[in-house]
């Protein structure tokens, strides 16, 4: 699992690469929560995300929560399996999908 | 049948997940049930660190077998644990239609397990928490 960001003005993007399971969504959540201090506008770029268990869900519900308070999330290019992981845990209707 | 016995902690999750792919690489098994396979065995061994054991710790036993009979192949994967019985399938369904603020952090990994299987199931037996997924495959290869 790693991830790569791209700071435009008060937008921070972040792409997910590889896949994110319960051994490495604890580290990510630490760097994340870093990440995302003072940032006003965040997008998840999941098009490299293969993979995603409960785990995951978590930090994208908790980022979610966050940033609802701070600023706005959105989440693009996430690929169909990741959807249907979306779609059957109602997180379409939580995560602003673009 | 193959099967794995590991101490049931986070890191040995590795070990499970390359258990389960050495199975499913013997199966011609669609990439995408093979990924729902593997989500739903994270979830599980995840709970037994998290409940059966927490805060000691023990050994899970994972069996991976597939069977035919008269019904198209299934992958029948158990899941064996001494610890504190436990039964996962009693634990309430997360609201899916909850608002963001009602939302709960977590309590989506036993949900996500009934809904992507076709079968599951748990029995306390000889002091063991028993689990079990089911879940319809390809053809066996070879």
């Amino acid at each position: 699992m790693d991830f790569e960001k791209t700071e435009n003005g008060s937008t921070l993007t972040v792409s997910l690469i590889g896949e994110l399971d319960s051994m490495n969504t604890p580290e990510l959540e630490e760097k994340l929560i870093k990440e995302i201090e003072g940032v006003h506008d965040l997008v998840f770029d999941l098009a490299k995300l293969e993979y995603i268990s409960s785990a995951g869900l978590r930090v994208l519900l908790q980022m979610q929560k966050t940033m609802k308070t701070q600023g706005s999330m959105v989440i693009k290019n996430t690929n169909d399996e990741v959807m249907d992981i979306f779609k059957v845990t109602g997180f379409v209707r939580l995560l602003n999908l673009a | 049948m193959k099967e794995l016995k590991v101490e049931a902690t986070i890191e040995n999750l590795s070990k499970v997940f390359t258990f389960l792919q050495e199975a499913l690489d013997t199966c011609d098994c669609p990439a995408r049930t093979k990924r729902q396979i593997k989500l739903c065995v994270e979830e599980i061994f995840m709970n037994i660190t998290h409940y059966a054991y927490n805060p000691e710790t023990g050994t899970a036993t994972i069996k991976f077998s597939v069977e035919n009979g008269d019904k198209p192949p299934r992958a029948v994967i158990s899941f064996e644990d001494s610890g504190k019985p436990y039964d996962p399938l009693k634990k309430e369904d997360p609201d899916v239609e909850a608002d963001l603020d009602e939302r709960p952090i977590g309590g989506l990994g036993i949900y996500l397990v009934k809904t992507t299987m076709d079968a599951v199931a748990y029995e306390h037996k000889d002091g063991q928490n028993v689990f079990t997924i089911e879940k319809e495959i390809g053809k066996i290869v070879g």
